[in-house]
């Protein structure tokens, strides 16, 4: 029976190997829960998660396999838009609100019913008591009162009435692909460190000494090293003003993150769409600017090129001269880019954006076709991701 | 052998379940959680809970792997063969044993406490691997295989501040302390402080959830804040009175000093204060 739940645990992607699996039989085996549903969950979900971020997929999965209710709420998180279920408002009910809530006999009743009702409602909803959505008394949504309610899609603690641990899904937050602060970004940065010792053997290498001294049976054998520094060199380009402005801070803090990660760290601005000039004083960008064909050639190919930006323009911007917002560019980005992938070996384009909004502007397509397709989303996982292929030798 | 938390230490169900997955199947629990929620506690109770000794080996930056097995005094060797003294001919006397080492020896199962193991070298867990999964490893020095007398039982925690190996995790339990709720959070302050007035405590509680709930907090405060203001209102005989005073000017609880460790969050908090009082006049 457990190969189901196994199964369930691969289908929602929690990390599950055949060593965990047989760990829990063991566990059962060895009766260290025995009966007890309640148990039998914190038994699983000690071996067979590793990392609190995968608490809430194994949640669903194990929800899925003891009734098949959740796979249902998976099935709506994709059908719903996030956005209608967002927390706007928390409403305060009276008792004598909360009194005269409806209740739907029955869960199989309720789960046909909320099917009808998807099927009939169009448009995002909050409040009310019938349609599915934030802060309402209908028994379907989130954030709402009633005694008998399913809850979609829901990011908190509420009112404490769903009736399993695993349905009340507290770990939701805790999923990866949202926290964002310099320090984790650091540490997403931090793969890319190759430390390496280079260039003149300047620093004595006491334990090199000591060794050798002692393997020689006391004859004094000094030992010289070169220092060990972090080789990874960075050439950052940044898209800076108009779409971008609503990507300010998370820019500034990948910015920030980088600066003290790494000892050659290089970075221009760019607006939109690289072409024959870029700057690095944001202030004085049409007086200081440097030409694109110096930075080609300043830089050596062992620079690795990291792009953020969204990506997002109109296509013509990339491919036909001229096509620039700002200026008449003589040749096209599309030209000015292929240059970049022809000198260095390693470049990522890293996009503010989720990857799965990237197929809103054909545009991002282009770029990313552009980059040979290395372009990640600019959240932990994203960066984790691309450093990882930046790292490849 | 089965760990149903300590007069001492209020266990969660889930938590007792994960320490005696651990125990019954002898793997290494993984421990996390926000810092502060008894996370390295847990290995001192557990091993009173047992009966048994504690053994920590505290991790830091520049901690090695191969540290927790033994070291090899090569200078003190050196030295030693200058002087001509007599011990220098028997490798054994400079192996200096590591904690590892010291657990796997112990003549009874002691409780091995691995603090804070994210403080360390990326591939720090990677090298103890093999040391873990047989509870065993090989001494060049001296041509021979130290092996666990008895299992220790392992407690790893983690602050998350690195990612650790896949291998690694794969060999070990997990549980990941959750803030506590209101009840629980109650049963720990009972066993911290059994005589303390149950009003003060909810008032407390109160101001204590709201304290965390105010958004954009650089470091909530987590259990052990709030035993330690506790321990400041019960010696500074603050009455439960000052706390239920939702008087708006005065919107920063008595003695934040204990709940707030960052002095941007003591000036969130002011400001919020601030913009309270003009509210309301």
């Amino acid at each position: 029976m457990l190969l189901t739940l196994f199964n369930e645990m691969r289908v929602a992607k929690v990390p599950v190997s055949l060593r965990e699996l047989l760990d829990l039989v063991e566990a059962l085996q060895q009766h260290v829960t025995f009966a007890d549903m309640d148990e039998f969950y914190y038994l699983a979900r000690a071996i067979l998660v590793k990392d609190e971020r995968h608490f809430d997929k194994f949640d669903r999965a194990f929800g899925a396999y003891f009734d098949g209710l959740e796979q249902l709420d998976e099935h709506l998180q994709a059908l719903i838009p996030e956005d209608w279920l967002r927390q706007e408002f928390e409403r305060a009910l009276s008792a004598e609100e909360r009194a005269r809530i409806q209740t739907l006999g029955g869960l199989e009743a309720l789960i046909d019913v909320f099917k009808q009702r998807l099927q009939e409602q169009k448009g995002r909803h909050a409040g009310g008591n019938k349609w599915i959505g934030t802060g309402g008394t209908s028994p379907f949504g989130s954030g709402g009162f009633n005694p008998e309610g399913m809850r979609l899609g829901d990011a908190g603690k509420r009112q404490g009435k769903a009736v399993k641990v695993w349905e009340q899904r507290d770990y939701k937050n805790l999923d990866d692909h949202v926290e964002l602060g310099t320090r984790n970004m650091k540490i997403a940065l931090r793969r890319l460190r190759k430390f390496a010792r280079q260039g003149a053997a300047d620093e004595f290498d006491i334990d090199g000494t000591i060794d050798h001294t002692a393997r020689d049976g006391g004859l004094l054998n000094i030992q010289m090293r070169p220092e060990r520094r972090n080789r990874v060199k960075l050439l950052l380009l940044l898209d800076i003003g108009g779409s971008m402005d609503a990507h300010v801070k998370v820019c500034e803090e990948l910015f920030s993150a980088c600066k003290t990660e790494f000892k050659h760290l290089e970075y221009f601005y760019f607006h939109n769409f690289i072409y024959e000039s870029v700057w690095t004083n944001n202030l004085r960008r049409s007086t200081e600017r440097t030409a694109t064909f110096d930075v080609l050639r300043t830089y050596g190919d062992d620079y690795k090129v990291v792009f953020v930006g969204d990506a997002a323009m109109a296509p013509y911007e990339i491919t036909h001269p001229g096509g620039s917002v700002e200026h008449w560019n003589e040749e096209s980005g599309y030209v000015w880019m292929q240059r970049f992938m022809g000198k260095f070996r390693k470049l990522i384009w890293i996009n503010p954006y989720p990857k799965d909004a990237w197929h809103y502007t054909a545009s991002t397509g282009l770029v990313r076709e552009l980059v040979g397709n290395n372009m990640y989303p600019l959240s932990v996982a994203g960066l984790e991701e691309g450093m990882k292929y930046l790292a490849r030798a | 052998m089965k760990f149903e938390g300590t007069p001492a230490y209020v266990a969660t169900d889930d938590l007792k379940l994960a320490v005696n997955a651990a125990i019954t199947l002898q793997r290494p629990l993984l421990v996390k959680g926000e810092p502060g929620t008894g996370k390295t506690l847990l290995a001192e109770q557990l091993a009173q809970a047992l009966g048994t000794r504690l053994i920590t080996w505290h991790i830091k930056s520049t901690t090695k792997a191969h540290q927790g097995l033994y070291e090899y005094d090569a200078v003190s060797r050196l030295r030693d063969s200058q002087l001509g003294i007599e011990r220098v001919h028997d490798v054994r006397n400079y192996l200096k044993k590591g904690k590892l080492w010291e657990a796997f020896e112990a003549p009874e199962r002691v409780v091995l406490l691995i603090d804070e193991i994210d403080k360390a070298d990326i591939e720090f867990p990677n090298d103890l691997l093999q040391e873990l999964d047989r509870m065993e490893f090989y001494v060049y020095e001296t041509d021979e295989t130290v092996r666990a007398r008895h299992r220790p039982i392992i407690i790893i925690t983690s602050n998350n501040e690195k990612e650790l190996p896949d291998a690694f995790l794969r060999r070990c339990f997990f549980h990941y302390i959750a803030f506590p709720d209101r009840s629980t959070l109650q049963k720990i302050v009972d066993v911290h402080f059994p005589g303390i007035k149950a009003t003060l405590v909810s008032e407390a509680l109160d101001v204590f959830f709201d304290v965390r709930k105010v958004p954009g907090l650089k470091k909530k405060p987590s259990t052990s804040e709030l035993v330690d203001w506790l321990k400041l209102l019960m010696a500074d005989d603050i009455g439960e009175a000052v706390l239920r005073e939702r008087d708006p000017t005065k919107a920063i609880p008595p003695l934040a000093g204990a709940l707030v460790k960052n002095e941007q969050d003591v000036q969130l908090l002011e400001r919020l204060a601030f913009m309270s009082r003009r509210g309301n006049r």
